[in-house]
Order: structure tokens, then sequence, then C-alpha cells
């Protein structure tokens, strides 16, 4: 059979956001397969390098629309270790709080996009109906949906009082509900779990070879949680588990994070009942100390990092972030090999692709002879006005 | 008098005006129900409770752009969707409704109807194909094979339990079925097996989750459809429907004793039992999430077609123990 290439992307029904994979077939079967980025970048480092260290919490916050939270704490973090600031117990404990009903979000989000791909449109419904739930608790904890921007640089910016609590131990209850039973739907319904099960193989090896993380890597059996590893805020206090599956398919990925979900809803009911009194925040220096920090975060979908250099003034000389699809790129190439067309969109959504939290820098590909290039925005401009013929001086985007 | 009342039969009722209408309607039934059965509202503005919705949908259609593609062989893309509908809607003639008489043979009802409407449901799919291979677009291609490669698995199975109470009845005539059901209605027990079959079958061939594989839409864009826009689109739209109504139809007919009781009372029963059929349909539709092509084909030929061989052989049983 003759092989064709399809081209998934950047605009396809399957993505929520552009990106370019380029899957070769042969009849049904896919032989090989390629990833094209930069479709979505936005220039949030560069931003970053110009604007105050509270500026940036919540220019960082605008990095993902579903994880906002963890790239704040994650940045925030960073900045606190820079200046050695103790934060209070009370105001770790909200801003854990808050990181885990992000995570319940963020896995209720996943498991109904991961049932549309699948063609199960019903569970999309009622997941993401029960997901308004949890999102109305970030409500009433932040006062956003969202953008919760709850986290300063020394704490957090607002305070739990006990009606609070009670709605956030209320709504905690409807949800474990619901999860047990999308469980039982998730893992028994027939046709749901042929679509899933054998789907995306990664083996354990090749899984710690090519760097995966988060859920995609506990999946295949790796139990690396960095809640666990390397206890950031006070989780080394509280108790949990890491979820794993050993099935290393698509199956397994829906299993880890259907399990998670009942885990953080456990560290919420712990959070709520232990919250201890005191103060939310310190205050916090405008300057930062000259040095560089690295701040590793457990985000809904993997090991999330930030690295910070400061040069002793109120603005970074540099932030760098890593956030967790992009580590699951190349774990995402060998899955989709020897799967089929119809496993695409089920095997790509399984690493809980975020492409505008992925996406650092733009690279021109020649279409002729392949070469690659990182072009600077004055080059692009030069180059415009040069094809369109536009003298020196003249407006270079003509109104 | 006789021309009259053909021309009624051809153009409004049951022929294209009543197809239209009902098909429509019954496109809102089903999308209510789905909408419902997902906590949903469904359709709500376009008259009652949306039920105008699909009619809107229609004319909206009709009026979009229609884009040709370069490639696209511009004759056979342009007919294909009047074609479609021409076909499902000739075999919607072919139910016995209205205008036919049991005693003698009528253009509209006579020995092997009842194949003759499996042949034209089968011609859609076929127009399904060439439409997917016609559009040169690889999205469209895919669709088009998966369209061909489904068919040679719920046909057969279709064939099967739809002619299994036929030969219970000792015909082939789709009006002779059904009153044969009528005065032995106990013998529908039987064919329990043959119904299940079908309904399954029936959902396959309207290309319904979970058989909704030829146009997938995370997989495959639009699938066959892909480049289908404005009218064609619309007429397509029209033919899927149609074809539910047709194909509900059939099952109501051999499975479900047919229409009897004149005008009002055959249009009554048709409601009812089309009704009955698409709210099954729905409510698979809304259970079940998409299975992959190869799965749906070793799901006809492990299951499917055995089951329906097993109806054809209580069916040649039960009609041993008849005579």
């Amino acid at each position: 059979m003759k092989k064709i290439k399809i081209p998934i992307g950047p605009q396809h029904p399957a993505l929520k956001e552009p990106i370019s994979l380029r899957i070769t077939v042969e009849g049904e079967v896919i032989k090989d397969a390629d990833v094209r980025l930069g479709y979505n970048h936005r220039g949030i480092e560069k931003l970053a390098e110009s604007r105050t260290y509270v500026q940036n919490i919540y220019l960082m916050e605008r990095i993902c629309g579903i994880c906002s939270h963890s790239h704040t704490t994650c940045f925030v973090q960073g900045v606190e270790s820079l200046c050695g600031l103790e934060v209070p117990k009370r105001g770790l404990f909200i801003r854990m709080l808050v990181c885990e009903l992000e995570r319940i979000h963020s896995h209720y989000l996943w498991l109904g996009v991961a049932a549309h791909e699948a063609g199960f449109d019903s569970l999309f419904m009622y997941t993401w109906r029960d997901r308004e739930v949890v999102m109305d608790l970030l409500e009433i904890i932040s006062g956003n949906r969202v953008h919760y921007a709850i986290n300063t640089i020394g704490g957090v910016r607002r305070d739990l009082s006990e009606v609070q609590k009670e709605k956030i131990l209320e709504g905690i209850q409807f949800l474990k509900k619901r999860m047990e039973y999308y469980t039982n739907l998730g893992t028994t319904e027939p046709s749901f779990v042929a679509r899933v099960s054998g789907v995306g193989i990664l083996p354990k090896e090749k899984a710690m070879s090519l760097c995966a993380v988060g859920p995609t890597l506990r999946a295949s059996g790796i139990a690396s949680d960095i809640r666990k590893d390397d206890p950031y805020a006070a989780y080394d206090e509280i108790p949990f588990s890491v979820c794993t599956a050993t099935s290393c398919d698509v199956l397994g990925r829906v299993v880890v994070r259907i399990k998670e979900t009942m885990e953080s809803i456990k560290i919420v009911e712990y959070l709520v009942k232990n919250l201890p009194s005191g103060e939310i925040k310190v205050r916090a220096p405008r300057k930062v100390k000259e040095g560089e920090a690295v701040s590793r975060y457990e985000a809904p979908r993997g090991e999330n990092i930030h690295y910070i250099k400061s040069n002793g003034t109120d603005k970074p000389e540099r932030v760098k972030v890593r956030a967790p699809t992009l580590a699951n790129y190349p774990a995402t190439i060998e899955m989709l090999k020897s799967g089929f067309i119809a496993d695409i969109p089920l095997i790509f959504a399984a690493i809980d692709p975020c492409i505008c939290c992925a996406e650092r820098f733009v690279e021109v590909i020649d279409t002729k002879n392949e070469n690659t290039q990182v072009l600077t925005m004055a080059e692009i401009k030069k180059r415009y006005s040069k094809s369109q013929g536009l003298k020196k001086g003249s407006s270079v985007w003509p109104l | 008098m006789a021309i009259m009342k053909a021309l009624v039969y051809l153009f409004v009722y049951p022929g294209l005006l009543f197809l239209f209408v009902y098909s429509t309607f019954c496109e809102w039934f089903d999308r209510k129900l789905y909408a419902r059965l997902q906590n949903r509202v469904g359709p709500a503005y376009t008259g009652r409770a949306g039920i105008l919705q699909p009619i809107a949908d229609f004319l909206k259609l009709l009026f979009k752009e229609d884009i040709i593609p370069e490639n696209a062989d511009r004759i056979i893309f342009s007919i294909l969707p009047v074609i479609g509908v021409a076909t499902v809607a000739t075999a919607g003639l072919y139910l016995p409704l209205w205008n036919y008489d049991v005693s003698r043979t009528t253009f509209n009802s006579f020995q092997g109807d009842i194949i003759v409407v499996l042949y034209l449901l089968c011609l859609s799919t076929v127009i399904l194909f060439l439409s997917g291979w016609h559009s040169t677009n690889f999205f469209s291609t895919i669709g088009g094979v998966r369209v061909l490669t489904m068919l040679f698995g719920y046909e057969v199975p279709l064939f099967l339990s739809v002619l299994s109470p036929a030969i219970v009845a000792d015909s082939w005539r789709l009006a002779e079925v059904a009153n044969f059901y009528q005065d032995f209605p106990f013998l529908l027990f039987f064919q329990i097996i043959g119904l299940f079959v079908a309904l399954i079958s029936l959902q396959a061939k309207l290309e319904r989750t979970p058989f909704d594989i030829p146009h997938a839409e995370t997989e495959i864009v639009g699938g066959t459809f892909t480049e289908f826009s404005g009218k064609k689109l619309a007429f397509f739209r029209l033919m899927t429907d149609i074809e539910m109504v047709v194909g509900s139809g059939l099952i109501a007919t051999v499975f479900m004793a047919g229409f009897a009781g004149g005008l009002m009372g055959s249009l009554a029963r048709f409601v009812l039992k089309t009704l009955i059929v698409i709210a099954i349909l729905s409510i698979i539709r809304a259970t079940f999430s998409r299975i992959r092509v190869d799965q749906m084909v070793v799901f006809s030929w492990k299951y499917l077609t055995p089951l329906a061989i097993l109806q054809l052989l209580v069916s040649i049983i039960i009609k041993g123990v008849i005579k």
C-alpha cells in the first residue's frame, strides 16, 4: 500500500491549540510521526525581563489557562528562595489547597477531553458539568474561576473563613461521589475500554529514557512525583500516596488520573481540616538579592520547572520556563508509532497537551531544503519589507 | 384520477414533501433526546422547543458558499448529493403506507420490493464512498475507504436479519410480510434476535456513534464530508435524515407488523413505530464511545453475523413447525 503523509494540525478538530503532527500512514496504520512546534509563541520569557517580580506573578499566571496556579507557585517559590523568605504555614496550606483543587479541575477536564476524542460525548458532557463544582469552589476561595491570582511573594493574598471551609468540604463530597462513578464507567464501559487499552504503549524503559513526566510517566509504572521526591510547600507533612499503573497504555493514564483525583480530594479534606492558624503572608522586599534559583513543582500534567536569575534589581534578569508538555513530546512520538489513525487524538490527548505552555521560541524552517533558523523580530521585519518591496523608513505594517 | 393519486404519492405523501418534513422532525427528535440523555438542553429557539431547528439548519446551509475542490471532478462532485437524496427517497416509496393493494401488484408494492429497499439503502452508502473518493482530500479519502470497510461488516447481518421475518411470512413483499404479522403477532417474539441485529446494523449504516467512524471528527475532520459545503452538505444531511426514517420504517414494517388501518391510522402507526426505533438508536448513540474500524468489522463478523444466522435458523424451524 502507498504511504501517504497526513497533516494533523496546525488546525484540526482534535487539537485545542495549534501544533502540527505530521503522520505518515499506510492505510490505517501509522508508520512514522513527527511534531512541529512554534505556532503559539507569545514571548513571555522576554516580557518577564522587563517587569517587576510582583508583575511577573500575574504574567506567569497567563502562561496557561488550566494550570495557572502551577506556574505562579513555581515562580513565587523560586523568588522566595532567592529572598530567603519563610512563608507562614497557613499561607502554604492555602496555596496547596488551591493547587490540589486545580489538579482536580484539570483531571476532570482531561477526562472529558479524552472521552470526546474517543467519541464518547456523553461522558464528556457529564464530566464537564461536574467540573463546574470545583470551578465554583475555586471562585469561592480566590474570587476567580481561571486565573486565581492567589499567590504573592511571601504567601497568599486571601484568607479562608469557616464558611468557605464548609462549602469546600461539601463540594468535595459531591466530586468524590461523581469520580467514583466515573472510575467505574471509565474502566468497565466496553466500547471505551476497547478504544483505550493497549493503545499508545510506552514501556517503562522508554518512558525513563525519553524523560516523560507526570501521569504519562506514572502510567508506565514509575512512581515519580515531585510532591514526594522533592517536597515543596508543606507536602512532606501531608499523608498521600503516588498513584501508578503498570499497563503503560492510555487506559493506564486514565486510571492514574482518576486515582490522583481521589488522592487530591483526600489531600483537600486534610488541608481544610488541619488548617493552622496564623498569618497568611510575610512582607517581601521589592528588590531581590543577586543569585539564581530553580524551582520544581508537580503540575497536573507533570513536573514544571522555573529557572530565575536575579541581578539585584526589582526585575529578573532571566526567567526560563520548562512546562511539562514539552518534556512529554518525545514520548508522544514514540507512542504514536505503530498505532492506528483512530488512535492519534487519544494518544496525543493522553499526555494532556498544553501547547501554549510549551512554546518557548519560533523556528523558521525552509520548506525547500529543510534548513532551520531562529529569527529575531527585527530580521522578520526586514525580510517582510524586502518581500513587499518596502523602502527603508516606510511603514512595515501598512494600514 | 390514478395519475393524480400517483403524483400525490410521489411528491406529497409519502413522497418527497412528507419525507422532508418527517425526516427533519425525526432529526429534531433524535437531537433533543440525545441532548437530554447528555444532560444538555438541545435545540431550543427555532419554533416550539426548537422543533424547526433542522429546517432552519437546512435553509441556512442552502444559502452558504458552495466550494468545489480544484482537483475534484466537478460534475460527479455536484450530482452525488442529489443522487443520494433521490435513492433514499425512492426507497421510502416502497414502505407499505398508502396507495397499495395486497391482492394485486402495483408499481410501489410487488414481490421482491424488500430487496429493492435494501438495495437502494446500500446504494446511498456507495454514494458516500464515491463522494469521499472524489473529494481528492486525504481525510475524505480515508473516510471513503472506511465507509466501504464498514459496509463489508454490517451489510450481511442487516440483509440476513431483515429477510428472516420474510422467510417465515413466505413472501418477499413488504405489504404481505406486514399483513402476515398483523394476523400472527405472537410470531414476532421469535424475531427478537433479528430485531437486535437489525437495529445495530442500521446504526452502523447511518454512521452514528459507536459507528461514526467514516466521519470521526477528532480523527479525520469531516471524513467523507470534509470538502462538502453549502447546498451539497445540506443535501447530504437530508439524505442521512431520510435514510434514518426509511431504515427505521423498514424495521418497523418487518419486525413490528407494519402500518395497518387507513390513511390516518397508518400514518399514526408509522410515526409511533419509527419514533420507537429512532429512540432506541439515540440511546445506543448516547451510551457508547466510537470504536475503531477494525474493531467494528471484527464485531460484525464475530457477533452480529452469527446472531443473524442463528435468527435465520430459528425462522426456518418456525416455518417448518407452522407448515
